[in-house]
């Protein structure tokens, strides 16, 4: 198994990052969005993220988005051209076209059991550089529950370099500390950390 | 001295909330309508924790709501509603009480498109469909606004030279959904700035009594009420701008009557509501770079409107575009072009004043959209006959 190298494949970062998620009702697409956006925060960066807003259903496709930016973010226009993609349902692959607007070199992260070169013949996806992650799996070792969105941020993280896993680590602690019991927490930082070890590059 | 405070990660809806919990009014009804229901969800939760003294009416309806914040205001209180779309139409016949009363009510309105078909995305219909209810109108462009706007519009609505209601407008989902940065003021600065509520004739004063919205018929006051109500807008003016210069001691933000962009030298311009700001300060500074003249006004005091600013600014510009995100069917443009152009009538020379709808129902709105309506301009600015007639952003072509 070759995992991704930070080193090697943190992407070269432009000012502004955007980046599109991809889920399904439920999966917690939009909280990770938030989660991008607010870590950026804390690591003193420009910050948005918004779903793309419809009808609420468990399981229909949804979409967000976060910004990330060393100046202030003033537009508020759908990221037309992201540089990073976050699938958080394989099935959606075949459903939705995720890398609609995605240029050549960007990113595309899949919540996928299998190894990069495997899903890109299933999905005969051409051109941008692929990552899985098996982010299901791993939340369900993890946390005790099948939702992919924490492993999926720390795949993200390693493919993308935004920001060091410490910082996200931490947010974690403190913010969902607010929130849940010291088991989910800890639990979400165990998903968190496993998904930046085993995330696959091509 | 301004105070540098920490930026919070926020939607546009809790800005709204915070800026309520720290206003602390003595009486909120609301009733919750997507996509404001967010605020009144937050509030009800602060009412309920006791983080703020406010009595919290629930309603059945937006008409009950506007109903009990009009007899609160009456009695006496510092009074708070919120709403969106549908919502603020059904309280459309006690907008006009609530004005022609002069209750000081400050009221979140977050834009959403009015019905049909249905939909629950952004456009500005329902506020600009009540410009003409009495009420002073400040529209917001992102979360700081979405708070600041608040904390300024209880002010402005109490000043004994105004006594009017205030409508405070946040794009709908675009800004209230998104999350965003805020930096807040500290409570006790708030309460500073915005002061005790002085109640004027309460009706619950009842060593003093007083009548309320009597009949006032033929052979009563009701044309005196009216000519009042406009002269309190045209005081709202400067009242608008001293609250606001007061606000920037306080704050360091200064927000004027109205927010322009690189307009010194421009030729040709945008003028621009809401959220839209943004992309269209980017597309100006594209366009400069180019070596193109361009510049922008973004709207933020709709009701009174500023024409004597907009025609300092826009006076010297070959052609306006002014982009519309509701309609007025039937019109020559949509409600801000009919009031940028009417501002622009008595310059000379007189710009040329294009019409641009976009964003009906939410339709996004992109940089190059921006673009192209910047290109109108361009040629308009050479061309001998100008079509004036309406153009549209991000019109699906094939399908109308």
């Amino acid at each position: 198994m070759k995992t991704a190298s930070p080193s090697k494949d943190a992407t070269q970062l432009p000012a502004l990052t955007e980046i599109r998620w991809h889920g399904r009702g439920g999966q917690g697409a939009v909280t990770a969005a938030k989660m991008v956006a607010e870590v950026a925060l804390g690591q003193h960066k420009h910050f948005q993220a918004f779903p793309e807003y419809g009808p609420e259903r468990s399981g229909a496709p949804i979409v967000a988005f976060t910004r990330i930016s060393d100046d202030p973010i003033q537009i508020f226009s759908g990221v037309e051209h992201p540089q990073i993609v976050a699938v958080l349902d394989p099935t959606l692959l075949g459903i939705v076209d995720v890398t609609k607007g995605a240029p050549d070199d960007a990113v595309v992260l899949v919540n996928s059991d299998l190894p990069p070169a495997k899903l890109r013949a299933k999905a005969k996806m051409k051109g941008r550089r692929l990552y899985t992650v098996a982010a299901t799996r791993i939340a369900v070792e993890t946390i005790g529950r099948s939702i992919p969105n924490t492993p999926m941020v720390g795949a993200l993280v390693r493919v993308s370099g935004l920001f060091p896993l410490e910082s996200v680590v931490e947010f974690l602690r403190a913010e969902f500390g607010k929130k849940f019991p010291p088991k989910v927490v800890e639990g979400n930082v165990a998903a968190l950390t496993r998904a930046y070890q085993e995330v696959q590059g091509e | 001295m301004a105070t540098v405070a920490p930026i919070l990660a926020v939607t546009g809806n809790e800005a709204v909330a915070e800026a309520m919990r720290q206003i602390n009014p003595d009486v909120v009804a609301a009733y919750p309508i997507t996509p404001q229901t967010e605020i009144v969800q937050i509030f009800a939760q602060y009412v309920a924790d006791g983080k703020v003294d406010t009595e919290f009416i629930t309603v059945e309806s937006e008409h009950s709501a506007m109903s009990a914040v009009i007899g609160s205001a009456a009695g006496g209180a510092r009074t708070m509603t919120a709403t969106s779309s549908q919502g603020l139409a059904l309280m459309w016949e006690l907008l006009h009480v609530a004005s022609g009363y002069r209750l000081p009510i400050v009221m979140a309105n977050v834009n959403r498109a009015l019905s049909g078909p249905i939909n629950i995305h952004c456009d500005h219909s329902d506020s600009m469909g009540c410009r003409d209810t009495g009420w002073i109108q400040i529209y917001g462009e992102a979360h700081q606004e979405a708070y600041d706007n608040h904390l300024m519009a209880v002010r402005i609505a109490e000043h004994p030279e105004v006594r009017t209601p205030v409508m405070t407008m946040t794009d709908g989902f675009i800004v209230s959904g998104a999350i965003g940065p805020l930096q807040e003021l500290e409570t006790e600065q708030v309460q500073e700035f915005i002061g005790p509520f002085t109640a004027i004739n309460p009706l619950l004063d009842s060593a003093h009594p007083v009548t309320v919205g009597p009949f006032d018929g033929l052979h009563g006051w009701f044309f005196e009420h009216k000519a009042a109500q406009q002269q309190a807008m045209d005081r709202a003016l400067e009242v608008v701008d001293d609250v606001a210069r007061e606000y920037a001691e306080l704050s360091g933000r200064r927000y004027d009557l109205l927010d322009p962009y690189r307009m010194d030298d421009a030729e040709i311009a945008i003028v621009v509501v809401g959220s839209t700001a943004g992309a269209t300060r980017m597309v100006v500074d594209k366009l400069r770079s180019q070596g193109v003249k361009a510049g922008m006004i973004r709207v933020r005091l709709f009701r009174p409107f500023p024409h004597a600013e907009y025609a300092k600014l826009l006076g010297r510009c070959r052609v306006v575009g002014v982009l519309d995100r509701a309609e007025s069917f039937g019109a020559q443009g949509g409600p801000l072009f009919l009031e940028v152009r009417t501002a622009l009538y008595d310059c000379d020379p007189r710009p040329k004043v294009l019409p641009f709808i976009y964003g009906l129902g939410g339709r996004d709105i992109f940089p190059d959209n921006i673009e192209e309506a910047f290109a109108a301009l361009r040629k308009a600015a050479s061309a001998k006959k100008v079509d004036t007639r309406r153009r549209y952003l991000n019109l699906r072509k094939d399908e109308v």
